[in-house]
């Protein structure tokens, strides 16, 4: 680490921000599928899913805001891996510039996007009727495990964004990520699921979150659920980072 | 320490291989300071894997290779500090205008007054007009322009050309070569690589012809042309290339730019 790290950080995160407010789709479609999945599930389905919640949007937005990461994150790697492509990263690499900051100042981008598409989902649950009467602390609370799961599936999204051979092989990962919440406790509760895939949905880190995520909004005592949901998200953070980093070597000797 | 004599480029002995494949099986070269060495080759020679390990991106098998005094593996960061590279691809960004992209080069090569070192390039490699537009507007060639501008922020003294010419059109084509014979005229040490004949002839002060990864013959042109039986006169007609009737017709400013100083020759 070199003694610009803080201030080349700072210069190219400002440039991946200037791509994104120049190109305010990739907040709008980023946003646009988890809204659309909510208002379907809350006007359509919502209505014969029996959750013992007050309200079905309360129940689902959790779930929702996790879609809303795991779609977020495929502009992570698309944005690196155009990078990649048009050779901006060599030519980075091969200046007096802190060789990390270009990695870090697309972890820390992915984490402004995400933080910007998971308020604007916020706010229509806030026109659906979603209300929770949590205090600070918990919507803090609420606050730090989405980043820590935003920088956990950010870093997974480094690995096809600097690996990839073609743009739909960079963000084709996305998808299994934003189909897990199916297979949790985020649309439906799990004890109405056949067994082995009762087994798969509360073991899998989804459901812990959204357990967690869930409590803390509707002021419940949130239990073991937290513990297990920070630990699958620091977990899948130390892993994917581990992967990312020796990419990057690869990449860059 | 480094002195005006010592070479600005000197590798010896470079290898590399991936798995099965040699790409360099031991070349050596010096590049004096201010001149352009042009390294000649065809698709697959090994032009870009050598200039990715002198400008840092590639490690070595074997082989040593010092750019401005300064050894590539043990000494990186005063590499970087001494160089840029051209890639074989416009290296910009295409959503940032042509002045952004100045802009943020000076500031990661911890340049004072940024703005003006952007306005100062766009001027002089005459994209002034188009620079607050968004590059992805930009013609090939004015592309070309703004990413040798780049490369030029902080006036490093060696400077890593990776086939400048590929792709573009004959106006353009000579645009970068009147770009590249400023750079020499300031001093600057050039290493190009090109799989273009006429390009290293026009350009070069010396010229190095890499094939399957070793350096087959490396001299001036005057001692390249030596090496061939000697010249037969014959009588030709002389009838113009189409490169010459196409230039005559388009009458663009980078075609009487480079025939100028193709007379001063």
């Amino acid at each position: 680490m070199t003694k610009h790290f803080f201030g080349d950080t700072a210069v190219l995160t400002g440039r991946s921000l200037r791509h994104i407010s120049r190109s305010p789709d990739t907040i709008i479609t980023t946003a646009i599928m988890p809204i659309a999945m909510m208002l379907m599930f809350v006007y359509v389905f919502g209505g014969a899913i029996r959750t013992g919640a007050d309200s079905y949007v309360n129940y689902l937005l959790p779930g929702i805001l996790l879609i809303t990461v795991a779609s977020g994150i495929a502009y992570t790697a698309y944005r690196l891996f155009m990078d990649m492509k048009s050779g901006i990263f060599e030519r980075f690499q091969s200046m007096p510039t802190a060789r990390s900051s270009v990695l870090w100042a697309h972890v820390l981008t992915s984490l402004a996007a995400n933080v910007i598409s998971l308020v604007v989902v916020v706010l229509v649950a806030l026109l659906m009727g979603f209300r929770s009467s949590a205090g600070l602390a918990a919507w803090l609370a609420v606050a730090a495990v989405l980043i820590l799961f935003t920088l956990a599936l950010t870093w997974i999204a480094v690995i096809p964004g600097l690996t990839a051979k073609t743009m739909e092989g960079a963000s084709a990962f996305s998808y299994p990520l934003i189909f897990l919440p199916f297979l949790s406790s985020a649309f439906v509760p799990t004890d109405t699921m056949p067994g082995p895939v009762r087994a798969f949905a509360e073991n899998q880190p989804v459901t812990s979150i959204v357990n967690a995520v869930r409590a803390l909004l509707a002021e419940q005592p949130v239990g073991d659920d937290i513990w297990i949901a920070l630990a699958w998200c620091a977990g899948i953070l130390v892993v994917a980072y581990v992967f990312a980093m020796n990419a990057y070597r690869r990449k860059i000797s | 320490m480094t002195t005006q004599s010592a070479p600005a480029i000197r590798v010896q002995g470079l290898r590399k291989s991936y798995k099965e494949l040699h790409v360099l099986r031991g070349v050596d070269f010096d590049v004096a300071r201010g001149s352009i060495f042009a390294l000649l080759g065809s698709n697959g020679a090994g032009k870009t894997t050598a200039v990715k390990i002198l400008s840092t991106l590639l490690r070595a098998d074997a082989g040593t290779a010092l750019v401005n005094g300064f050894d590539v593996t043990g000494q990186a960061a005063d590499v970087r500090e001494s160089i840029s590279l051209t890639g074989q691809f416009a290296a910009v960004d295409e959503i940032l205008s042509g002045r952004e992209n100045l802009v943020l080069v000076a500031r990661l090569r911890h340049l004072k007054e940024p703005g003006r070192i952007a306005d100062g390039l766009l001027a002089r490699f005459s994209l002034t007009e188009a620079g607050g537009r968004k590059v992805a507007t930009y013609s090939g060639g004015m592309r070309r322009r703004l990413d040798i501008a780049m490369s030029l922020i902080g006036d490093p003294p060696v400077i890593f050309l990776d086939e400048p010419t590929t792709g573009l059109d004959p106006e353009a084509r000579l645009e970068v070569w009147k770009a590249v014979r400023e750079l020499a005229g300031r001093g600057t040490t050039v290493l190009l690589t090109t799989q273009y004949l006429d390009e290293a002839e026009q350009l070069a002060d010396r010229i190095a012809i890499l094939h399957e990864g070793r350096i087959l013959v490396n001299g001036t042109l005057g001692e390249l042309k030596q090496l061939l039986p000697p010249a037969k006169v014959e009588y030709v007609e002389k009838q113009p290339t189409l490169e010459d009737v196409f230039l005559a017709l388009v009458g663009g400013d980078g075609a009487k730019a480079a025939r100028t100083s193709e007379e001063e020759r």
